[in-house]
């Protein structure tokens, strides 16, 4: 079964119900056609059933929708079925989709012969289908062969992409990874009784081999190559033949994902690659790089769209609930503390952190509690975009031609994608940036985090409901794009910073705005301040900026840029802190300058 | 939402519970439904392949895997012993000569004209499963294992360390908001469960292993004595293939925290009996809790179903479980529908909780628990 067939057709869908099943909640949505536009109207959420003793993820769908009827007062549900298509105005739905991360996601193997070349193409195919990577292993990974074996037979992947080798090249090194993957005969991670999927996308001569080698060990699926020649990947064949076994296999041993399938107009999605839609084609459609981030509890998700070359990313142990333990584990705890406005001992706040941990369900209820964990997110955050960043990256391998200018400044093949100066917006989403009590607070925790450089609009996700939208856009387009400009997207406004270095108090940057209403304002931004204007979300204003000397907007140092900046319901931040962000080390001046830049930006509530 | 989900631990004196109990791979189950088991006897068997060894031989013996096949003395599914030769070549000068030894005993599993390359699989090794809890088997799954059922007091914890066991309990402690120190841990308490009051330090944790003691229960221990136990600090809640020498399981969470005084009556008032415990813990995807497991001495399983919650009344006995009154227990004394806006300005759900001092407090919804089981 293709995935695009048992699409059935919903063009004329008024009516949408779309569910996301995430490893501990079920969110429902939804979205009605009122006029010309599609909207989204209700939204109900209900605890994910994936696990005993239901065992049955339809069971927290139903509850969720029924939590729609209940606030919408429209019938859905007839017993255990959703009544579709419409009845009446007050009857059923058009449609039911959903995407899915319940049990704990799409998790798989990825195999290649070299580890930065056919390794990562394989890795980021994964990775680009929704799926969380434990393990990439290579020829050259420098771990013995009995070594990998072991490691094969102890992981439990629900698949395992097999890359390596260009079309026509050397097939031993491949065939010797396929014989390595049958001698541990991998077993998944549900049911005892099936056959793995094992998706071979290497090079095509070796096919023969492969499929002697692996046909009787694995469910096996030959696809094209997705590294034909060193200086091209080709992703996606390998990307919807995951999805295809994510249905056909994965999803099947899923408990009540049967039933999920049967009830929904669309196939099933993983929640990332939703997401990962969404994102997409909003950089397409208004011609934009962006980051996108969905800080969940359990991971972190990051997304890009540079010049047109999508990429995503999954950070699969930082999260602000069942991994915080773990962001401190990878920051340190002087990297979270470097946000915290006060002092706090050790011992204090590491039992604080793990008890967060093993009670994920917690919000803080007091000031500082809510401020260590925004520090803790801004570093989450911080350390999954460094992730991203080593795996955004051109194809490394590929030949390069010089010409005598790159004597002195070569580049070698494979930089990051990521440019934070060709950056034009950051997307975040996720319950902590989602649901953080000031919009300002979502916004400066991903400056802080992003460091974002010139001119860069951000914005949050109301509600968390992009996965709904991602997989809606298979079906409708416009239904998905009508809601997302106006229920999803919330933007906060344009932060300003210049690039460099200075003494706090010292000229960074003489800023020159035309506001909406014509007024023009002149502002001299320091090194050491942030400040806040107000810049509603549909206004745009312009802005003349005359960096310092030595200080760059992006065209060079001390080269004026003017720019159109949008607003938001933040406003426009002009940030004179100076890029890279450097904060003092004496733990009194931090918390002092910490102190300022809150209050100055009126990040939480003076304390009575 | 219409309905508050507060996850909550069961602290009961009689329950029945069942335990599945699966094989990782295919195997084969040794016990019958109806049959009456011990906590230490095998209800099912497997065998796991063992290691595999590949070998180059093509390019130890420096010829081309094609060629490798006239070298060999041993062929796919031959048994070899350790050191045994498994090719060589006849150059004309002895001195020349090329043997290769198997680094293993084990068979020949295969050998690839492509890559050269020779798998030596190590002979299987039988993996045992044990019932984990006295009681009886009420159903089998064929090849993959059996449910036990059993009639017990029941404590879950909130994250334990280590696997199972099992050990009679002794409760070291006069009260639940003792610590245990080390002078409270003899010789006696080898192999037993030891219950604990507010704190474990790391050097009663040392002592508790120089005794080899079965298992600790207490209420809190502080994450660095975590950190130094295990060797690093713990990123993700998945627990319980920890080896530290013991089966840890804290009731209330890190720091210094008394037990809730229901749950050590409980286990005071089991001192003396046998209790199967567990340490796994997993938060994330399915949740899983420590717990400890005290099978009732008569053993007739009785069908008394477990009640189905339906979400938190008046006079339900909490624990709050966040900051800045983490650890205090008290009941629910108002239950607002209303959202509250709360110092950080969220505006959330909350209820009211009245302290045994008769002082309230205000808290929301998502952090408290409710202290389960009749």
């Amino acid at each position: 079964m293709a995935h695009h067939e048992s699409a059935k057709v919903a063009n004329s869908s008024n009516v949408i119900v779309a569910t996301d099943c995430g490893s501990t909640t079920t969110k429902a949505i939804l979205i009605e056609k009122v006029g010309d536009t599609y909207r989204q109207t209700y939204r109900g959420e209900a605890p994910t059933t994936v696990e005993a003793p239901f065992e049955d993820v339809t069971r927290g769908v139903l509850n969720a929708i029924a939590e729609i009827e209940e606030l919408s007062g429209r019938k859905i549900l007839d017993g255990d079925q959703i009544i579709t298509p419409c009845r009446d105005d007050k009857t059923g739905v058009d449609i039911y989709i959903s995407t899915s991360s319940a049990g704990g996601g799409l998790q798989m193997m990825v195999t290649g012969v070299v580890q930065n070349m056919t390794g990562e193409s394989a890795q980021r195919a994964a990775l680009g289908a929704g799926a969380i990577v434990i393990d990439v292993l290579a020829a050259n990974d420098g771990r013995l062969p009995h070594e990998k074996i072991e490691r094969i037979r102890t992981m439990r992947p629900d698949m395992i992409l097999m890359a390596g080798g260009t079309d026509g090249g050397a097939v031993n090194h491949v065939v010797e990874m396929a014989e390595y993957v049958a001698a541990a005969e991998p077993r998944p991670r549900f049911g005892v009784t099936y056959k793995l999927p094992l998706i071979y996308a290497g090079n095509k001569e070796a096919q023969p081999q492969v499929r002697k080698i692996l046909e009787e060990k694995s469910a096996l699926v030959l696809t094209d190559n997705i590294r034909p020649v060193l200086e091209r990947e080709n992703l996606a064949p390998a990307r919807n033949k995951i999805h295809d076994l994510f249905l056909e296999h994965v999803m099947q041993q899923a408990p009540g994902y049967k039933k999920l399938m049967e009830m929904a107009g669309a196939p099933i999605m993983p929640t990332p690659a939703a997401v990962g839609l969404i994102m997409e084609a909003i950089a397409k459609r208004e011609h934009l790089n962006l980051i996108g981030v969905d800080i969940g509890g359990a991971t972190t998700d990051v997304f890009s769209v540079f010049e047109g070359v999508f990429n995503r990313t999954v950070s699969a142990n930082l999260g602000m609930s069942y991994s915080v333990s773990n962001v401190l584990a990878e920051a340190g705890l002087a990297n979270i503390m470097r946000w915290v406005p006060f002092t706090i001992d050790e011992q204090t706040l590491r039992n604080r952190i793990k008890n967060k941990m093993i009670r994920p369900t917690t919000i803080p209820q007091t000031l500082d509690e809510l401020q260590i964990e925004q520090a803790i997110a801004r570093e989450a955050l911080r350390l999954a975009l460094i992730h991203h960043k080593s795996l955004a990256t051109g194809l490394k391998g590929v030949q390069q031609e010089r010409t005598i200018s790159d004597v002195f400044e070569q580049q070698a093949s494979g930089q990051s994608l990521i440019d934070m100066l060709k950056l034009d917006l950051i997307v975040g989403s996720g319950g902590i940036l989602s649901h953080a009590p000031r919009r300002i607070q979502s916004m400066l925790m991903m400056v802080d985090a992003y460091e974002p450089m010139g001119c860069t609009r951000l914005s949050v996700d109301s509600i968390f409901m992009m996965p709904h939208l991602g997989v809606l856009s298979t079906i409708n387009e416009k239904a998905a794009t009508d809601v997302f400009v106006r229920d999803c997207m919330v933007y906060l406004g344009t932060c300003v910073a210049p690039i460099g270095q200075g003494k706090d108090g010292e000229v960074c940057a003489d800023i020159e705005t035309t506001w909406p209403d014509g007024k023009l304002t002149k502002e001299q931004l320091k090194f050491g301040e942030l400040k806040l204007f107000p810049l509603e979300g549909e206004q745009k204003a312009t802005i003349k900026v005359q960096p310092a000397k030595g200080v760059n907007m992006g065209a060079g140092a001390g080269v004026a840029v003017t720019k159109e900046v949008h607003g938001g319901v933040v406003g426009l931040l002009l940030d004179g802190r100076g890029r890279p962000l450097k904060l003092p080390a004496e733990q009194q001046a931090r918390v002092a300058s910490l102190t300022k830049w809150f209050d100055a930006v009126g990040l939480y509530p003076k304390e009575s | 939402m219409a309905h508050s989900y507060t996850p909550g631990l069961t602290v009961t004196e009689q329950t029945v519970i069942h335990r599945r109990r699966m094989l990782p791979l295919p195997g084969k189950v040794v016990v019958a439904v109806g049959d009456r088991v011990r906590s230490d006897q095998v209800v099912a068997k497997a065998e796991l392949p063992g290691k595999v060894f590949p070998i180059n031989l093509a390019n130890q013996l420096s010829v081309t895997p094609g060629e490798m096949k006239g070298y060999l003395t041993k062929r796919e599914g031959d048994a070899v012993a350790k050191d045994e030769i498994l090719a060589e070549n006849n150059p004309l000068i002895k001195w020349f000569k090329t043997e290769i030894r198997s680094p293993v005993s084990g068979t020949i599993e295969s050998i690839s004209s492509v890559t050269g390359q020779v798998l030596l699989r190590e002979p299987p090794r039988v993996l045992e499963l044990l019932a984990y809890v006295d009681g009886t088997i009420t159903d089998t799954i064929p090849q993959q294992g059996v449910v036990v059922e059993t009639t017990c007091s029941l404590v879950q914890g909130i994250f334990g360390i280590g696997g199972e066991t099992s050990g009679d309990i002794v409760v070291a402690v006069q009260a639940p908001d003792d610590p245990l120190t080390a002078n409270h841990l003899t010789s006696a308490m080898k192999g037993k469960v030891v219950v604990g009051g507010s704190f474990l330090s790391a050097e009663t944790m040392k002592q508790a292993k120089a005794v080899g003691v079965a298992g600790l229960v207490v209420g809190g221990i502080h994450d660095e004595d975590l950190r130094a136990l295990l060797g690093y600090d713990l990123g993700v809640a998945i627990t319980g293939t920890e080896q530290v020498g013991f089966t840890l399981i804290l009731t209330e969470g890190f720091g210094t925290i008394p037990m809730a005084a229901k749950t050590f009556t409980l286990l005071s008032s089991h001192a003396g009996q046998k209790a199967s415990i567990s340490g796994a813990t997993q938060i994330r995807a399915g949740v899983i809790r420590p717990e400890i497991i005290i099978p009732q001495r008569d053993g007739q399983p009785k069908t008394a179903g477990q009640s189905q919650r339906e979400g938190i009344r008046l006079g339900d006995p909490v624990r709050i479980i966040r900051d800045p009154m983490f650890g205090r227990i008290g009941e629910v004394s108002a239950l607002p529908s209303e959202l509250t806006k709360i110092p950080t300005e969220s505006e959330v759900r909350v209820l009211e909780v009245k302290f045994a001092d008769g002082k309230t407090a205000v808290i929301p919804r998502t952090n408290i628990e409710v202290i389960e089981g009749a």
